[in-house]
């Protein structure tokens, strides 16, 4: 479970995230929706550790985020943020073999070569391992990064816009590996989207925030709700019933 | 629509071993090979007839074997301090003299040369060391707090910096009449490597262990802050132990040899093309083709006008500015095909 506890992080006078409270349940698929800097990102980063925050507690698995030592935090949690921006050229399967970094410091062990092959095969890698990152193309390069982050075998996996710059395909298959993930190998996924109706299709739950607040949290259909999506957004949204379940029209 | 998604783990999921790179392949023995040629030429070639005259043996390792364990260690820190400093600023065009740190320890030398009259070459380099920890330190938190949009800007800003530095030392030396202090730093060279005055530089072994020993974690600075802290790194920490590096390599370098421009670009820069940027597999090239490199141009600043000799560090700014023009040029196509 992440249990956040009035945690608050302040970037300006206007600026101000929290007090947040809130329990995510551990196994299953969560994602924050909300408009730009609503705090989303913020929330993320700061239960991810790689955000101090100004005041409140967050624990993960009942480990404090602030007073864990980072690698034994970096075997329960592990936090993925948009693509960066330095190629660092490294191969597939090395970049993925960092994330065993955590228990082997490094010196792989043959568990980890089996670990990293079975990832790297889980996310259809298997043909581009000895590729360098800087020869894929962004959905290839985003799966690596996945893949690194799987290997990492923590209980916790945050994303930051997992879908960030990919295309529909892409996205759908990106969401069918996250789905997938938490569902055969019982990861808890905490994802930060910009896309309501691809939160609801692949979500257990949506944690909608407004303003540096919380302002739902519940199931699909809970938050797939008109008025509430409306006055978060501050956009007309309608709720359609599709084939897929509850999909937001604006 | 679920089936692409599982045939992966089907597949093949017996295990591979790929990871453990292999460190004695043919070319790796070769080179070896050519740094050593070059090794034994440069104990060979020289004004002085170590063979003809009486006193041969003597001179030769008063001289000759001091200079050429002087080059190979120099070469291994040098290309070791870009490869770092490339790593942890994530800035492919950063080394020691683009980012100011030799101008800092050039300071640092000339401040122990005002504070103490005839300083120990262990008090020089101490200065040197202080010195480009500092600078160096000051260049990264700047790196830190701002955030630019090109990484050219980079080493700009370090040789603009590097500038600055440097014209302050030279006010001073003029100021306090000591020009020729900085003018013997300004042109590093091997000339004045005998027994007695280089030996310093074999801390350069330690600071290589210790090199080795973070590889790992310097690769996933590499990787960048987030990914660092994400898999247990302390971050801060790390960043701070590779300043700590790169200064001490710098300032004995500095301290003893002078400054030598463009050796921490242009090897690791070759490396990454062809071998990728793990630093552990890639130390011992990195060592190897800085030794190479500095021991060629050593001896063609020998030769080129025997009996005189020009300082290395000209032929390694020619040869440094010719590969760092290559590199941008590279980068700027690679850019624009994307």
């Amino acid at each position: 479970m992440i249990k956040i506890h009035n945690a608050r992080k302040t970037y300006a006078e206007k600026v101000k995230i929290g007090p947040l409270d809130i329990e995510i349940p551990k196994a299953g698929f969560t994602s924050l929706i909300g408009p730009n800097g609503a705090g989303k990102s913020t929330t993320l980063l700061m239960i991810g550790r790689l955000l101090n925050m100004d005041e409140g507690q967050i624990k993960v698995a009942n480990m404090d985020v602030s007073s864990t030592k980072s690698n034994d935090l970096a075997k329960i949690v592990t936090i993925l943020r948009q693509e960066n921006h330095f190629v660092t050229r490294l191969t597939v399967r090395q970049l993925a073999g960092f994330g065993r970094f955590p228990y082997s410091k490094g010196r792989l062990t043959r568990e980890d070569e089996e670990i990293i092959s079975k990832y790297i095969d889980f996310l259809d890698l298997t043909d581009l391992e000895h590729r360098y990152l800087d020869e894929l193309s962004g959905g290839q390069k985003q799966r690596a990064y996945v893949a690194m982050v799987l290997c990492q075998e923590t209980e916790y996996v945050l994303l930051d816009e997992p879908l960030n710059n990919l295309d529909v395909a892409r996205s759908v298959q990106m969401m069918q590996y996250l789905r997938h993930v938490a569902d055969e190998f019982g990861r808890t996924i905490l994802t930060v989207m910009h896309d309501i109706n691809f939160a609801a299709k692949y979500s257990d739950k949506i944690c909608a925030m407004k303003d540096g607040q919380i302002s739902a949290f519940g199931t699909v259909e809970e938050v797939m709700n008109p008025d509430l999506l409306t006055d978060i957004f501050e956009t007309e949204i309608e709720i359609m019933h599709g084939p897929y379940g509850p999909l937001a029209v604006y | 629509m679920q089936k692409n998604t599982i045939t992966g783990i089907e597949g093949n999921s017996q295990s591979r071993y790929y990871n453990q790179n292999k460190i004695w392949t043919k070319p790796f023995i070769i080179a070896i090979v050519v740094v050593i040629s070059l090794a034994v030429l440069s104990l060979f070639i020289g004004v002085y007839d170590v063979r003809g005259q009486e006193d041969g043996m003597e001179m030769f390792f008063i001289t000759r074997v001091p200079r050429t364990i002087a080059l190979m260690l120099t070469g291994a820190a040098l290309a070791m301090a870009g490869l770092v400093m490339q790593l942890i600023t994530q800035n492919r065009l950063v080394e020691p003299t683009t980012t100011g740190t030799f101008e800092w320890a050039g300071l640092g030398l000339l401040f122990v040369y005002l504070l103490f009259p005839a300083p120990t070459i262990a008090l020089r380099m101490t200065g040197a060391v202080i010195f480009s920890f500092v600078g160096t330190m000051i260049f990264f938190l700047f790196l830190r707090r701002v955030r630019l949009r090109s990484s050219l800007i980079v080493p700009i800003i370090g040789l603009m910096l590097g500038a600055v530095i440097s014209s302050i030392s030279t006010f001073l030396g003029l100021f306090f009449r000591m020009t020729q202090v900085i003018e013997s730093w300004f042109v590093g060279s091997f000339t004045g490597v005998q027994v007695g005055r280089y030996e310093y530089l074999w801390i350069i072994v330690i600071i290589t262990i210790l090199v080795f020993i973070y590889a790992n974690r310097l690769t996933l600075a590499g990787l960048g802050e987030d990914v660092a802290t994400s898999v247990g790194v302390n971050y801060k920490a790390l960043i701070l132990l590779a300043n700590g590096l790169i200064a001490v390599a710098v300032g004995v370098v500095a301290a003893v040899i002078g400054n030598l421009p463009f050796l921490g670009l242009i090897v690791p820069n070759i490396v990454s093309m062809i071998r990728g940027d793990d630093l552990r597999s890639n130390l011992p090239w990195v060592c190897l083709i800085g030794m190479g490199t500095i021991t060629f141009c050593d001896l063609v600043s020998r030769t080129i006008i025997m009996p005189f000799e020009v300082p290395v560090s000209l032929i390694l700014g020619t040869v440094g500015s010719v590969v760092f023009i290559t590199i941008l040029l590279r980068d700027r196509k690679a850019r624009r095909l994307k």
